[in-house]
């Protein structure tokens, strides 16, 4: 490029901190579960086709690799729920001081995660159960 | 523009007013994922209550009428804050005019045809057709 100027400096430059982790996230979690909501619509268009299409999905769903895409799914929405509650509240005007930012940060990391886990705990605590 | 043109940008944009549309992106990305926070949650208790049921049960689960309505309500919200959210990927990262153009028409015509497909199967699963 002839243009001489300056550039804007982008993520390279900077070191790794826990509020970029979030921001790049957010926006990565949204993208699979536009996925996963693609996802949701094939489950349902199979209920709605009768029991033959119903048993073909979740024969799907049910595979291993099913429930791999099953479990980053869920945890890819919890994430964009903590996350998403967190930017509403910033929306808002709340939490915008440098601690308060990181800690809100890490809140949604890791509520997120314990989140999945009680879940799939208890998924599978259930499945063990019948 | 010739580079030599006295006019500055202010008169070549004044008069010509505003698009009037500066915030309803934001807005509506807010009051979706407000909405969503909701529906979200109501709708992982459902799959968890479902949880690998035979199709009898699904079929009985999804057609209440209650949990009928909030699944298209969620589906349409869903797949409207999905547009909302990767149109601005798009924005961000897709440079090239005729590739953008192509990516935000794929967008649109994806997400409307996956919420009317889900609507649509909600809808006939309510019905019993």
């Amino acid at each position: 490029m002839a243009n001489q100027r300056p550039l804007s400096p982008h993520l390279q430059v900077y070191r790794w901190q826990v509020q970029m982790v979030t921001s790049i996230l957010h926006r990565g979690t949204g993208m699979v579960l536009v996925l996963g909501a693609l996802g949701l619509v094939w489950g349902l268009l199979a209920l709605a086709s009768g029991p033959q299409v119903w048993t073909q999905f979740t024969d799907c769903a049910g595979s291993a690799f099913g429930m791999v895409l099953g479990f980053g799914f869920s945890w890819a929405l919890a994430y964009h729920l903590f996350n998403g509650i967190r930017h509403l509240l910033q929306d808002a005007g709340a939490g915008f001081s440098i601690p308060d930012f990181v800690r809100s940060s890490w809140i949604s990391i890791i509520g997120s995660v314990v989140l999945v886990l009680l879940v799939w705990g208890w998924v599978l605590w259930q499945r063990g159960g019948s | 523009m010739s580079r030599q043109s006295m006019r500055t940008p202010l008169k070549r944009a004044r008069g010509l007013g505003s698009a009037k549309h500066g915030t309803g992106h934001f807005l509506w990305q807010r009051v979706t994922a407000l909405a969503l926070v909701f529906l979200g949650v109501y709708l992982l208790g459902l799959l968890l209550w479902l949880g690998g049921a035979d199709y009898d049960r699904a079929h009985a689960l999804v057609s209440q009428p209650f949990n009928a309505t909030i699944l298209a309500t969620c589906l349409v919200t869903m797949f409207w804050h999905a547009k909302l959210g990767l149109q601005v990927v798009i924005e961000d990262y897709v440079h090239a005019p005729l590739l953008a153009g192509i990516a935000h028409m794929a967008n649109i015509i994806v997400c409307t045809l996956a919420a009317v497909a889900g609507v649509l199967a909600v809808v006939r699963i309510a019905f019993g057709v």
